[in-house]
């Protein structure tokens, strides 16, 4: 650092590149850390360079593991110095090299020493950099001056000892378990941070502990908190309890609500807003109880901090979605903060008010939006047009204006997820209001006339091909077509050849002009192209006269494409060229569960150009592979379903055991899955004995041991089973696992000769109906179950008795039937009194089933269900309801 | 920890402080969010260029991006940042803000810029460190955030003679500065 601040002052202009750290290489830095070795420590020039390493390290830069721990072993020379601002330095850099154990050990008696200094600085140090980088055996040794240290009379030691305990109990619950009776005391503490840092410990040594936390939230709401963080966390703590003790009588008073409600009178506006939240948030919450949370943050709408303002609006915007009325109360505050200069805001107190605007204020909000929407980014932008979009659903009589907007500023600058929101809402606004269909549609036509997007282009004109037929006047919309045909790249020229089609297939008169068009295809420079053309004009048949169009050709054309994408392309890749020609029907439909990341919106509607979406990559053809590299269940035939692992062990056994049920059409295989958790031990000859005496349509007809299991290396053992041809037969099975076990040395790792046979036992399996159907969405329900008719349908009702919840019931007749649940229909809103579910399937047999459920609630508890089925074959419908019926 | 927000402690993702280009001066994040450097580097692009025209010097501004929570005020050619989830208060990650922002101030004597504080990145780093320690908030009062790293650092009474050049300028620059406004 002293090096370049000679010229500091007389050279003004080189002032703005002027950096202490100019020019600063690692290699020279670390030659400069050997001063840390020399026997008179220069403690100012120490620091300097540690600055330095700290600077390197903060840039980006690393340590070999070799550079680290010569830093590191030199810096340990330190502890020599009694210069304070070193030490500080020190303990930075300790807990920056983030040493190995073994090199912790080398500091551990320094720190140790210093955390029993007098020197409070040192105390609390020390015991953060030591909790920092100890493990598990060497923090019993420092337990105790830990426990003593949280109830240190200064507050920065004990806070240190606290915070650490917080990072500790992750990595080391039950050592920090054990100082609860010092955390106990510490919450009781006068200064502020320590009474945080203790409630915040204690709490999350007692999570899994309700009635504890219950307790503890009495205890201190009554009594005296003094920093506002720890108020913060009795708001979070309090709404806990108050959530988990479940639903309340409607009319009485939810406990704890006087003291959220008090908190919103607290000096402190950090406090304040956190009761605000915590009371927006509050299951099932009353207009009553909302009122004063609301008008607090009406009240931080005009306030001048742009922070306040934020947090505000993002909690009415939030609340507005569920209960709209009751902010209604702050849109004169909200329509000024349109031209906040913190755009966040702007666009939080739009979309507020789209969602609370009434009818009448349409137009007039649609006006402001229009100047706004040109000085915003896209990202707000997109978040509008979602707003927009469930305005217009929620007041269809407008959807004339709201459509005229979309269109309008479709027409605008924009990137391509901008566009995408865009171009998303019309089609859910086509699919959602007739009357909106005609104009939205021409509307994206004259979209692709100047599209640079290729990946909107074709999902627009795939939308064309379905919806376009179906309209009053389709042959207007295939100039537009066409044109993509000549003006476009040959991506969207294959698309708009299949809409062509599509047209030519559903309109018979106007099928012989499509036939001139596709025959023109033909001479396109692209393969893809012409062959679509080609295929297509030979689907359509006739030579361009008006016939009516095959049934055939019209599933060909507009069915639904139900398998997986990531399965079929498994399958394709592990598809061999031969003779023998690839057959679709092989392709496993099952999808695997559904990805995290539709978890995380839920409510959400799936945005309106997606195809269906499909899952990761399966295992199915991974199992499909081992099994039938088995010899013995290579005649079995295609393998239908295979089910997720069942445990038949408790966790933290001898062994452990779990289970994987193989479905095949008149067999059933058990892979049970084997680990060894002992290591003074080697299983051989394991077995699993089934004892089928309580599925007496099953039959075992063949058992391949597991030849030698040691410890920690998995292995399978599988036992399979004939069952009657195509149906859907269940049974209960008892499991033994029987083996030979020998000792191992564990010194050497070898094992005895001899061993002795030895049985332990697992848990009970059940076949039940729903391995035998698999889990295979549909990408529009309502066509599908149209297209699927009446003839085999099957309609009863059920009364599932009291249950917990109505989304509690969903979910056990969801798994239950094991069927793939549609258009987020399993999820279920909270507080609503009936709620309908979609599930589709395929049964065993290859049979497609689809199932209706309405749920409503009957009397205060009892849950009634109707069940419809369609399905292609009756038995299969009626066989649904049985497995109802009997679950 | 996988808790829900509201059972969760207050926490804070990263603190940064980078200059008028969007360079790092100093910057150290207490979340996996961003295991490698280029991730964090992306992250302060994205932070650094979608605040950078706002005006954040009289007040605290905030902003909402990738699910995380910014707080930022800008001084000089510094811009200082504080990040947090997106359920996280608000008024939490402001008060963490301040803390930060007034300690440099105090500790840097007034002279808050991207020079000084290069000069005194030993106290920036350590003014961090006594304001988090792991994402969880140790110390929120000013004051008391520059008492301790000062207390650390070489005392500032000690006569001149025993000053850093950086301390001996900064205190002349003060005095002087001092004469100048009486």
């Amino acid at each position: 650092m002293a090096q370049p601040l000679v010229k500091k002052d007389d050279d003004h202009d080189d002032e703005a590149e002027y950096s202490p750290f100019l020019g600063i290489e690692k290699g020279a830095v670390l030659q400069e850390a050997r001063v840390f070795n020399d026997p008179q420590l220069d403690a100012r020039r120490c620091s300097q360079v540690i600055t330095k390493l700290l600077y390197l390290l903060n840039q980006g830069d690393t340590f070999t593991k070799v550079e680290a721990t010569e830093v590191f072993f030199a810096v340990t020379k330190l502890f020599q110095s009694r210069d304070l601002g070193l030490r500080r330095m020190v303990y930075l850099i300790i807990k920056e090299l983030s040493p190995s154990s073994d090199e912790v050990i080398i500091v551990t008696s320094s720190l140790m020493k210093d955390m029993n200094s007098k020197i409070d600085m040192y105390r609390a140090n020390a015991i953060r950099v030591l909790c920092r980088i100890t493990d598990g055996t060497l923090l019993t040794q420092i337990e105790r001056y830990l426990k003593q240290a949280i109830v240190d009379k200064n507050p920065v030691v004990a806070s240190a000892a606290l915070v650490s305990g917080i990072h500790l109990l992750q990595t080391n619950p039950e050592i920090v378990k054990r100082w609860s009776n010092e955390v106990q005391e510490a919450v009781q503490s006068r200064s502020p941070l320590v009474q945080f840092h203790a409630l915040a410990l204690l709490h999350q040594i007692r999570q899994n502990d309700r009635l504890a936390v219950s307790k503890l939230v009495t205890s201190l709401t009554r009594g005296t908190v003094r920093s506002p963080l720890a108020q913060c966390l009795l708001i979070r703590y309090t709404s806990q309890v108050i959530r988990e003790s479940g639903n309340n009588t409607q009319a009485g008073d939810r406990p704890f609500y006087d003291y959220l409600e008090g908190c919103l009178r607290h000096k402190s506006e950090m406090v304040i807003f956190e009761a605000a939240r915590a009371i927006t948030e509050l299951n099932g919450v009353t207009s009553r109880e909302l009122t004063p949370a609301i008008t607090v943050l009406q009240l931080f709408l005009s306030s001048s901090k742009p922070v306040l303002r934020f947090a505000a609006v993002r909690t009415l915007n939030k609340v507005a979605m569920k209960h709209p009325m009751a902010v209604t109360n702050c849109n004169i505050d909200m329509e000024s903060l349109i031209s906040d200069q913190n755009r966040s805001i702007a666009t939080l107190a739009i979309t507020t008010l789209l969602k609370t605007g009434n009818e009448s204020s349409v137009d007039r909000l649609m006006k402001q939006i229009t100047n706004f929407m040109s000085d915003i980014a896209d990202e707000f932008k997109i978040v509008v047009v979602e707003a927009i979009r469930s305005l217009c659903l929620k007041f269809p009589l407008k959807y004339r204006s709201l459509m005229n907007f979309l269109s309008n500023i479709l027409r605008e600058e924009g990137g391509f997820d901008y566009k995408k929101a865009i171009v998303d809402s019309i089609v859910i606004l086509i699919r959602d209001i007739p009357d909106a269909k005609e104009s939205g549609l021409l509307h994206l036509c004259e979209f692709i006339e100047d599209c640079e997007f290729t990946y909107l282009s074709t999902q627009i004109l795939h939308f064309l091909g379905v919806e376009g037929p179906k309209t009053s006047d389709p042959s207007k919309y295939i100039r537009y077509i066409y044109n993509r045909v000549h003006l476009e790249n040959a991506t969207v020229r294959a698309s708009a050849v299949s809409t062509l089609a599509k047209f030519g297939a559903a309109v018979d008169e106007l099928k012989p002009r499509i036939f001139v068009l596709l025959r023109r295809c033909v001479f396109d420079s692209d393969d893809e192209v012409r062959d679509r053309a080609t295929l297509y004009q030979n689907t359509l048949g006739g030579d361009g006269s008006v016939v009516e169009t095959d049934k055939d050709v019209k599933d060909f054309l507009f069915g639904s494409f139900d398998i997986p994408l990531v399965n079929l392309e498994t399958s394709l890749k592990n598809y061999v060229p031969s003779e023998e020609p690839f057959d679709i029907n092989s392709v496993p439909r099952e999808v695997k569960s559904a990805p995290l990341a539709e978890k995380k919106a839920p409510g959400k509607k799936p945005a309106g150009l997606g195809v269906s979406s499909s899952g990761p990559p399966s295992t199915v053809d991974s199992y499909e592979r081992m099994l039938l590299s088995i010899p013995e269940f290579a005649n079995f035939g295609k393998l239908f379903k295979s089910s997720a692992p069942v445990e038949l062990t408790e966790a933290e056994t001898e062994y452990a055991v779990n289970v994987v049920k193989h479905v095949f059409d008149k067999h059933i295989v058990f892979q049970y899955n084997c680990t060894n958790t002992i290591p003074e031990q080697l299983l051989e000859n394991v077995i699993v004995i089934v004892d089928a005496s309580e599925a007496e349509e099953f039959s075992e007809v063949f058992s391949k041991p597991l030849r030698s299991l040691p410890y920690d290396s998995p292995g399978q053992t599988f036992v399979a089973f004939e069952k009657p041809e195509g149906l859907a037969t269940v049974g209960k099975f008892a499991n033994i696992l029987r083996f030979i076990v020998k000792e191992v040395d564990p010194s050497t790792g070898e094992a005895e000769e001899d061993g002795v046979e030895d049985e332990y036992q697992l848990e009970d399996l059940e076949v039940v109906a729903a391995d035998y159907i698999l889990k295979v969405g549909v990408s529009n329900f309502r066509n599908a179950w149209e297209g699927m008719g009446p003839d085999c349908e099957r309609v009863d009702e059920y009364g599932l008795g009291p249950r917990e919840s109505l989304a509690k019931a969903v979910n056990a007749v969801i798994t239950l039937l094991g069927m793939q649940p549609c258009e987020g229909t399993e999820v279920v809103p909270p507080n609503s009194r009936s709620h309908t579910c979609l599930l589709s399937g395929v049964y065993i047999g290859n049979i497609k089933v689809l199932v209706r459920l309405s749920f409503g609630l009957d009397g205060p508890k009892d849950v009634a269900m109707k069940l419809a089925v369609r399905s292609e074959d009756e038995t299969v419908s009626d066989a649904i309801h049985e497995i109802v019926a009997s679950g | 920890m996988s808790a829900p927000y509201s059972e969760a402690c207050p926490s804070v993702k990263n603190i940064l402080l980078l200059d008028s280009d969007g360079k790092r001066v100093a910057v150290k994040y207490f979340s996996d969010d961003w295991p490698t450097n280029a991730a964090k580097e992306a992250f302060e692009r994205v932070v650094f260029t979608k605040t950078q025209k706002t005006n954040a010097r009289t007040e605290a501004e905030i902003a909402m991006f990738e699910n995380y929570i910014v707080v930022y005020k800008f001084v000089q050619d510094l811009h200082f940042f504080v990040t947090g989830g997106d359920d996280e208060n608000e008024l939490i990650l402001a008060t963490v803000l301040t803390a930060f922002f007034d300690s440099v101030g105090t500790l840097l004597r007034g002279n808050v810029d991207k020079r000084e504080a290069l000069e005194n990145l030993d106290l920036i780093l350590l003014c961090i460190d006594e304001i988090v320690d792991g994402g969880i908030i140790l110390e929120t009062d000013p004051n008391v955030i520059a008492g301790k790293v000062a207390s650390n650092s070489i005392d500032s009474a000690a006569p001149l003679s025993e000053q850093t050049l950086t301390q001996a300028f900064a205190t002349a620059r003060e005095h002087f500065t001092r004469s100048l406004l009486k």
